[in-house]
């Protein structure tokens, strides 16, 4: 049986286009329920243009986006925003809401979609908290944290809903060797414990292949080649290996398009 | 020739799309009322919309009032009705000057902050992760400062009179000498209530409508780059009192144009 029988998200025939440039070009991606997929490819490929557009925040010019059979580009505001409870997002930045404390952020969506008492959202929010290591932090605001551990405040916000879906863009990037081991794992806990779907976009190749259990690698408008981690390695094609080696040579260019270097040297 | 005439015919089209973008905001902004759970939040804008521009606004106020008393005696004194003062005073103010300069102040003491405070959140990636979390930035942001900023002008306004006539009173009886006695009657006697105060307040309900439109318009809409923010908070500024002005000469010419 393949993982992608049941899929929560079918994602078929998308382009999308900032400009003259095409980010996708008629794509098919499908995420499997109940497991973690990463997305991966050469920074600017569009991963986290991806998770904006499962997030509903850019419309596709052409395709569809069904969720759990909503399509997301064809609804209402209302009915987004309906979804998106269903959603928790780690965004590459962490946006905290910079007006709130530690603890305030990861309560904010506890507070806005549910009825639980003080009590128990206190609850909750010192677990998720902890989960994450950051307890100790709770009172502190964001501008007081490092970047690695706004990020971290950012993801135990993700998950405070436990939500169905939660796409996690580069959540180990800036975190020391503990931290990244810690989150890694927590990553996979939740996933095995609550039953939810991940999203992964990260570059971080031997940590993010361990935990998914589908891969999703995108370059160049296509997706170059999908499958376990064990197809992919399995997979003969140069620019697979090229980028899961990480060779700085091969057919996945290094460079975002332009001119001929020498070219453009010469002309001054 | 005709690479002008279209750039100018984009440009125009431009202008007009972004109008049509702020008016969905104001109209989506008008009727998120602040529900329950967004009271804590009006509350909270209103201190720092309108609470902390009364500083400002008292100075302001005192000064002009306290300009306008001793220029007008210079010059009612030489027809001997100096006690007319009083009416001046508070006529230029509740009429014209405090809807106008509270406007004025108002847009560049709050207005820029607001311009620049949403356009942060939007470049810190903030009002993304509302939408994210399921709570639409124009309910949570936009909407309570929308109605502080609104609301909070015509009562600014109100102090600004206040202030202002104290202030004239300062300088025309206690240091010029003008008898009190007529200096306030005179004032009673002209200054009526539906013509001039309640209209005084329609103007700085409409400059706050205008003023806290354009702010938080701007900041929802700047490019999300450093450049991007302080260009936005300079057109709110700019905007808001190029509004200020032409809406006070529509609304004096419908209001007083008559009499
Ligand atoms: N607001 C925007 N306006 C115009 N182009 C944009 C905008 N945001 C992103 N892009 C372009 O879209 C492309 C995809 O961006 P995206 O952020 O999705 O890349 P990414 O795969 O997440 O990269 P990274 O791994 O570096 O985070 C980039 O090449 C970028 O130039
Ligand atoms: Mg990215």
């Amino acid at each position: 049986m393949s993982y992608l029988d049941d899929s929560i998200i079918d994602i078929r025939q998308l382009s999308f286009a900032r400009g003259d440039r095409a980010i996708f070009d008629a794509v098919d991606i499908r995420i499997p329920r109940g497991k973690i997929t990463a997305v991966m490819g050469p920074s600017g490929t569009g991963k986290t243009t991806l998770l904006r557009l499962i997030g509903g925040q850019l419309k596709p010019d052409q395709g569809q986006i069904v969720l759990d059979n909503d399509n997301i580009p064809a609804l209402s505001r209302k009915e987004l925003f309906k979804v998106r409870e269903k959603m928790g997002m780690l965004f590459q930045s962490g946006a905290l809401f910079t007006d709130m404390s530690v603890f305030e952020n990861v309560a904010f969506p506890i507070r806005v979609h549910t009825d639980l008492s003080e009590q128990m959202i206190r609850d909750v929010v010192l677990m998720k908290l902890h989960a994450v290591g950051l307890r100790g932090a709770a009172d502190m605001m964001p501008s007081e944290l490092s970047g690695g551990m706004a990020r971290r405040v950012a993801l135990a916000r993700a998950i405070a809903l436990d939500p169905d879906l939660v796409m996690y863009d580069e959540p180990f990037t800036g975190q020391d060797p503990i931290a990244m081991g810690v989150l890694v794992n927590l990553i996979a806990r939740l996933n095995k414990a609550l039953g939810h779907t991940s999203i992964i976009v990260s570059h971080d190749i031997n940590e993010t292949l361990a935990i998914a259990d589908y891969i999703y690698l995108i370059a160049d408008a296509k997706v170059l080649a999908h499958g376990t981690a064990e197809e992919l390695r399995g997979n003969g094609s140069e620019q697979v290996r090229q980028f899961l080696d990480g060779l700085p040579d091969g057919p996945v260019p290094f460079h975002f398009p332009a001119d001929d270097y020498l070219d453009q040297l010469m002309q001054g | 020739m005709f690479t002008k005439i279209q750039a100018l015919g984009a440009a125009g089209l431009d202008k007009l799309e972004a109008f049509g973008r702020s008016g969905i905001i104001l109209s989506q902004a008008v009727f998120a009322i602040p529900g329950r759970q967004a009271w804590p939040l009006f509350i909270q804008q209103l201190y720092s919309v309108g609470v902390l521009s009364l500083i400002i606004i008292i100075v302001s106020g005192l000064f002009i009032g306290m300009v306008l008393s001793l220029q007008g005696y210079t010059i009612l004194v030489d027809y001997g009705s100096e006690q007319a003062v009083g009416q001046m005073v508070a006529l230029s103010l509740v009429r014209e000057l405090s809807p106008v300069v509270t406007a004025l102040l108002f847009a560049g003491r709050a207005g820029s902050a607001l311009t620049a405070e949403i356009g942060l959140m939007k470049a810190t990636e903030q009002l993304s992760s509302l939408e994210m979390i399921g709570v639409d930035p124009l309910r949570r942001i936009i909407a309570p400062r929308f109605w502080a900023g609104m609301l909070s002008l015509p009562l600014l306004s109100m102090i600004f009179s206040v202030v202002g006539i104290w202030g004239g009173m300062l300088v025309g009886v206690d240091w010029l000498g003008i008898y009190e006695g007529s200096f306030w009657s005179n004032m009673q006697n002209s200054v009526d209530f539906s013509e001039d105060v309640v209209n005084g307040l329609i103007k700085a309900l409409v400059f706050g409508v205008a003023v806290t439109w354009i702010a938080v318009y701007q900041g929802y809409d700047s490019v999300p780059t450093s450049e991007g923010i302080s260009q936005a908070t300079t057109r709110t500024v700019v905007y808001a009192s190029l509004a200020v002005l032409g809406l006070d000469f529509i609304l004096t010419a419908l209001m007083f144009g008559d009499l």
